[in-house]
Parts: structure tokens; sequence; C-alpha cells
């Protein structure tokens, strides 16, 4: 039983990276330097990314992609960039001026902020001062991370609101909702990660993905895997899911689709400065999200296996390519999905991440949990209450699981019934179309729920 | 100044940073760009066409609703982060899973009552 | 060394500035006529109050305050506000009669506990040791002294969650 739980982290031969104690103690100039250069990647990156992102969706779709502005486009969303800041920003004349302003400066701030505590590297000796390459770390980091989300979901709001458009209005209400079930999901797969690494800080999380122990086979020596994507794949997985609907990307992105509600909560806000901020915070949060999945599951800025056998891998400057190349996959992954995938509908959407991915994340933790007391504290009790936890779910699921058969059973006799009334009945149904649930057709009121909300 | 206020001084230089640098570009992007209102332009945009009536849109009980369930779940959920940050060290164990496992029986409860009564269909 | 109140450490400084910050936009909330911007300032004063939470060294309670209070139950009122009609523009009658009275009344509340406060806990001096806020202190006071509230605050939560549900869905029918 011992390769089902949790393996001991012992720091091999390689760098041990920087613990929590490292932090908070650069001179000012040092943090003003790595502060200056976490804007200038991610600005950097979302260029780049953009670029990335309409190159690879082209290929996909067997077609070029940007290719006029500068060799093989790579200025095109500099060119896009240089536009929005000088075309006209319109301010229409009914929206709430302070939050017209406000909202994407809401939005775009907190999604840099939770950079700050990403890990790029080791402790380096940069300019003569040995400093760790993060630009701080606090022992409650993740939920700084956490915190800085639920900003943005504000942001949204406001952003719709204040635009006193229907479209908007609704856009924001919708997008809001799906962030906030989400984040929910999302904070549940990281407790898997919590109980493994003992603690919130996000230097220590990757000191303790560094080595997974190895597993003696004869006289080989298997290193086991240590990074948490591995050790606990459903919270991983979980996490993948929710990083898609974080960030309303496909096939999550309803709230943004020009189809269904025109730009969403971004209707209002013609090309200019304030809509550039408001595509840079969704740019910034795909990578913020992509460097947490880097960070708790993929083993942050350890090189991965062939490359680890190497002592000087994981020392010095370069473990920020191997940061910087997961950065990159994930992100491709992105761009894939969004490429593949058509979108999914609002509320099949809220259903999944309420009743599919949070009782599955909390049964997992209960299981994470159990497997670690067990470790810890080797009685038969835990292995009972165990079994009493599975056999428990597994009874409510058949209960609920009849009921919802009955259900599904008893929908699926009705609109056979409706099928054949019309096929007898031809006009049954009001020719030539359906019947609309209109006041003047059938007398119905509008339904209990709803409210209006008038706009000016 | 110990690493705790060191760390935290750095957040919130990052954070003035921040609001200088949007700031900053938003001045610059005022003073750069051209600025000829007409009143067509001013109107919203709803999808193209002019709006016509109020503006209005429904707003309905089942986003106040989820929002709700939102804020349950999320106390639930920072419970669990120091629950499982002092899970594993000694002195702790079998009597700290137990006592979790109550909170998220309850919590289960709630969520399986909200579940049952449909409350967590998106009509 | 024993803690005086002049000169005072940077620490009750910046406190003290945060705590003007909150109490300043604690009185924007209730002065001004529009409600949607009454909820903003009051995201300003939790802001104010998890700065002070962090100058305290608590800084797993100020990111849960800025995660649940700011991100969490603030957008619970906007969306309860905009399911009512009436909050677009200044409301003319969001500001009720009895101002003053009430103004008396919050003045002489503030002057009570104030008085109460500082007359007993005048001679108390807490050091501010980083380290005690953090998550693992607060998981070991939790689960081994204060055990029975954190399982009473799950029956709350439950409590809530139902009874929020039986109020606002008035289409929900028991059994017959």
């Amino acid at each position: 039983m011992t390769f089902l739980v949790s393996p001991v982290a012992n720091p091999g031969p390689t760098s041990p990276g920087p613990t929590l104690a490292d932090f908070g103690h650069d001179p000012l100039w040092i943090s003003i330097i790595k502060a200056v250069f976490l804007f200038v990647f991610l600005m950097v990156g979302v260029l780049m990314g953009v670029w990335t992102e309409r190159k690879l969706i082209s290929r996909m779709q067997h077609r070029y992609g940007p290719n006029r502005a500068g060799k093989f486009g790579l200025l095109q969303t500099v060119a896009d960039g240089l536009k929005m800041g000088l075309k006209e920003d319109l301010m229409p004349r009914k929206v709430d001026k302070l939050l017209y302003f406000l909202a994407p400066v809401i939005i775009a701030v907190p999604a840099f902020l939770a950079f700050s505590v990403i890990p790029f590297g080791p402790v380096v000796s940069m300019f003569g001062v040995k400093t760790p390459l993060q630009l701080t770390d606090l022992p409650v980091a993740v939920l700084l991370i956490l915190a800085m989300a639920s900003i943005g979901v504000y942001g949204i709001v406001l952003a719709g609101w204040a635009s006193r458009s229907p479209y908007a209005i609704l856009g924001g209400l919708r997008s809001s909702a799906q962030v906030v079930s989400y984040e929910i999901a999302m904070g549940l797969s990281f407790v898997a990660v919590f109980l493994y690494a003992g603690t919130l800080s996000t230097s220590e999380i990757v000191a303790k993905q560094a080595d997974g122990g190895s597993f003696a086979l004869g006289s080989l020596n298997i290193p086991l895997p240590s990074w948490y994507a591995v050790l606990l794949i459903p919270s991983f997985l979980i996490y993948v899911l929710t990083m898609l609907g974080e960030t309303n990307r496909v096939p999550f992105d309803l709230p943004e689709g020009e189809g269904e509600l025109v730009g969403g909560f971004h209707t209002e806000y013609s090309s200019s400065l304030k809509f550039a901020m408001f595509m840079l915070a969704e740019y910034v949060n795909v990578f913020v999200v992509s460097g947490v999945a880097t960070t708790l599951f993929l083993g942050g800025w350890r090189a991965p296996w062939p490359i680890s056998l190497w002592d000087g891998a994981n020392v010095g400057w370069w473990p920020m390519l191997w940061f910087f190349a997961k950065l990159v996959l994930l992100f491709c992954f992105f761009v894939w999905v969004r490429a593949s995938l058509p979108r999914v509908r609002y509320d099949q959407l809220m259903h999944f991440g309420w009743k599919v991915l949070i009782p599955l994340n909390l049964a997992w933790i209960l299981m994470v949990a159990s497997f670690r007391a067990l470790r810890v504290d080797n009685s038969p009790l835990v292995i009972v209450l165990m079994a009493i936890v599975v056999v428990g779910a597994l009874g409510v699921y058949f209960r609920f699981d009849t009921v919802l058969q009955r259900r599904r059973e008893q929908r699926a006799a009705q609109e056979a019934e409706e099928f054949d009334q019309l096929r007898d009945q031809p006009t049954a149904g009001g020719f030539p179309v359906p019947a609309l649930d209109l006041p003047h057709y059938h007398g119905a009121t509008t339904g209990l729920n709803r409210k209006e909300v008038p706009s000016a | 100044m110990t690493g705790y206020f060191g760390s935290y001084v750095v957040v919130a230089v990052l954070l003035g940073v921040g609001v200088a640098i949007f700031a900053g570009g938003l001045l610059a992007n005022r003073l750069l760009r051209p600025d000829r209102p007409t009143a067509e332009k001013l109107t919203t945009y709803e999808c193209g066409v002019d709006p016509v009536g109020e503006g209005w849109a429904q707003s309905q009980i089942r986003y106040y609703v989820f929002t709700y369930l939102y804020v349950v779940f999320a106390v639930d959920a920072v419970f669990l982060f120091p629950w499982a940050t002092v899970f594993a060290d000694p002195g702790f164990g079998l009597t700290t899973l137990v006592e979790m496992f109550v909170f998220l029986a309850f919590i289960a409860l709630g969520i399986l009552y909200a579940w049952r009564k449909r409350v967590l269909t998106w009509t | 060394m024993t803690p005086a109140l002049w000169p005072p450490t940077a620490q009750e400084i910046v406190f003290l500035l945060l705590s003007v910050v909150a109490v300043g936009s604690a009185l924007l909330v209730v002065t001004t006529r529009q409600l949607v911007h009454a909820a903003l300032w009051l995201v300003a004063c939790f802001g104010a109050l998890a700065g002070c939470y962090l100058v305290l060294t608590a800084e797993f309670v100020a990111w849960v305050q800025v995660l649940i209070y700011v991100g969490a139950v603030v957008v619970l009122m906007l969306f309860g506000i905009m399911l009512t009609r009436a909050p677009i523009g200044r409301t003319a009658d969001l500001d009720s009669g009895n101002r003053v009275v009430a103004a008396l009344v919050a003045l002489a509340t503030a002057a009570v506990l104030v008085t109460v406060v500082i007359d007993g806990f005048r001679s108390a001096y807490t050091p501010l040791d980083p380290g005690t806020g953090s998550a693992k202190s607060l998981g070991g006071s939790i689960f081994r002294t204060w055990v029975l509230p954190f399982e009473a605050l799950s029956i709350l939560l439950l409590a809530a969650l139902i009874g929020a549900i039986v109020i606002s869905r008035t289409d929900i029918k028991g059994r017959e």
C-alpha cells in the first residue's frame, strides 16, 4: 500500500529551493527590478499570447492567420494595441461614469497582483544579491491568488452594470455567476494539494514536489513521480476544467459569445483602451491560472524527469526555462481547446460546475484525507471510517440515481405523448408555429421569478 | 523590518505600481485620442440597432441564489484550508479527520437539500 | 522596553491611516445618495479592514476577509440591489428624515464602546509576532481548542442555506 500514500519528500542532490524564511529581506531596488520584470513579462506575454493564439487557431483551421504586420505577423498585436490606444473613447450618455471608468482597472490590477507569488525559479545571485526568483512569498500565498480572482468577479459585475445596456447587464450577471461557481471547485481542488504539501506557500509547495522517493525493484531504483498532477490526478483534471470555466474560455465562454450576447459585459466599451484592458485582463488571467497549475500540480520550476537527472537543471537561471516551457504548453492547451470544442450551453455549464465537479471534489478530498490519516495513524478505525464513507456515498448515489431515472422516464413518456398528439392533430400546437407563451396567446402571466430592471 | 512586513510592503508596492501604470495608461490615452462626441455616437450600442424604449434587462432571482450558495461554499472551503495544513502534523490525526467529516457532512446535507429542491437547476 | 503611545511605530501609523479610511468609507456608505455607490464604499471599508488585519499579523483572516466579504458578500448585495427596481442614479428617499438623531445615537454608541474598551484594556499590549496568523497556527487552534464552535458553525451554515432557499423559492412546495 505504500505506493498509494504520500511519498516522503527528501530533497535530493539538487538545490531544495527557497523556503519562506528567504523572503521579505530583499533590498528595495531588487524588489523594484522584479516588479518591473513581472509587468514587462506579462505585457510581452500577452502580446505573444495573442499572436500565438491567432496563429495556432488559424493553422488548425488550414489558413494562414495574420502575416502582414511584421514578419510572420508578429507585430499584429502591437498594431492592434496601438490602434486601441489611439481610437476615440466614447462614454455613452447613460452610463455611470465612475463605475464605467473603474471597472477595467478593477479587472486588470488583481490579475497582475496574483502573479506576485508565483515562483519563477530558485535562489539566484542578481547583481550580487542572493535572492529567490519570486517577487514575494507569504504563508498564505494561494489564498492571495484566490482573493484576487474573487475581486476580478467584482469588476465583471460592475462593468456590466455600469453600461446600462440589457446585453451588458445580462452578460455581466451570467459571467460572474459562472466564474463564482467554478471558483469553488478550484478552491476545493487546491485542498488536496494542501493535504499533501502541508502548507499554503507556493515556494514550499514547489519544494515538496522535488523528490518523490524511489521504488526499489531488485537492484533498480525507480524514481517515483513527485508532481501532484500525477499523485492527485483527479484534482488536477478538475482543476484544468475549472481553469477553463474561471477565465471564461471556450468551451465555457457563453457570456462572451458574439452570437449570444453581443459582447457580454464589454458590449458598451467601444474598441478603446478600456476594451484593450479587458482583453489584457483575460489573457493575464489565463497566464495566472496556468502559473498556478504549473506551481501546484506540475512541479513549478523544477525540471521534468529526464532533464532532472542532470544536476545543473534545477540550479541557477535554468529553472526559469522549465517554468516558461510549462506555461507555454498550458497556454497552447487553452488555444487547442478553443480551436476544437463547441460552446457549452449555460444550464449545462452550471449543472457541471455544481452537480458534478463539487461533489466529486468533496469525495476525492475525503478519500485523500483518509489515505493520509492511514499513513499517519495506522489504525483499523480509519479503514472502517473509509469504508463507511465509500459505502455511504455509493448508497446515496444509487438512491438518487433511481429517482433521476424515474424522472427521466416520466419526461420521455410525456414527450412521446406530445408527439402522438401532434401526429393525430397537427394543428393542436397552433399553426404555423408552436404556441408561444405570450400574454395575448394564452392569457398566461410572465413567470413569478422575473423582475424588470430599468436602466434609465 | 522582518520578513512578514517586508513581504507585504512588496505586495503593497506592486499594487501601487499596477494602479499607477493603468491610471497612467488611461491618462496618456485621454491626451492622445481624438474626442469629438456627437449625439448618435453617445447612444447605447446594445446590438447595433437603435435602442428603443427604456433599456431594461430581466434580473432574476436565480443569480442571487447561486451567489448565495457561493458564499456558503466559500466559507466551507476557507475552513478546509487550515485543516489541510495541520492534518498531517503529529498530535492531530484521526480526531481531526472525524471533525472535518462531521463538518463536511453538514455541508453535504445542504447541497443535497438544494439539489433535491431543484434549486441547482438553471431553468 | 514598555510600549508607549509616543513615538508611534510604523505599524501603528499604518493602522491608524487604514482605520481612518475604514471609518470614512463607512460614513460614505450611509450618506451617499446612490445605492450602488454605497455598496462600493462598503468594499473600500472592507478592504481597509483587511489591511488592518494584515498590520496586526492576522494574514489568513485578512485574505479570507477579501475573499469572502469583498468577493462574495458585497457581490451578493449588489445582485440583491439589482433585483429591485430602484437603484439607478440618485434616489431621493434614500435619506430618512431623522438623520440628526441617528447621528447622535451613533456618536453616543461609539463613545460608549471607545470608553469601555479604553478603560478595560488600557494597559494591555500584544507583540506583533508574524507567524501566529498563518493557516497552520489557526488550524492548530481551531481543531484543538475551538472544535465545538467549528461544528456549530457548520450547523449555522446549513441553517442559513436552507433558510435562504425556503424563503426565496416560493414555488417549492413541501409534501402534500
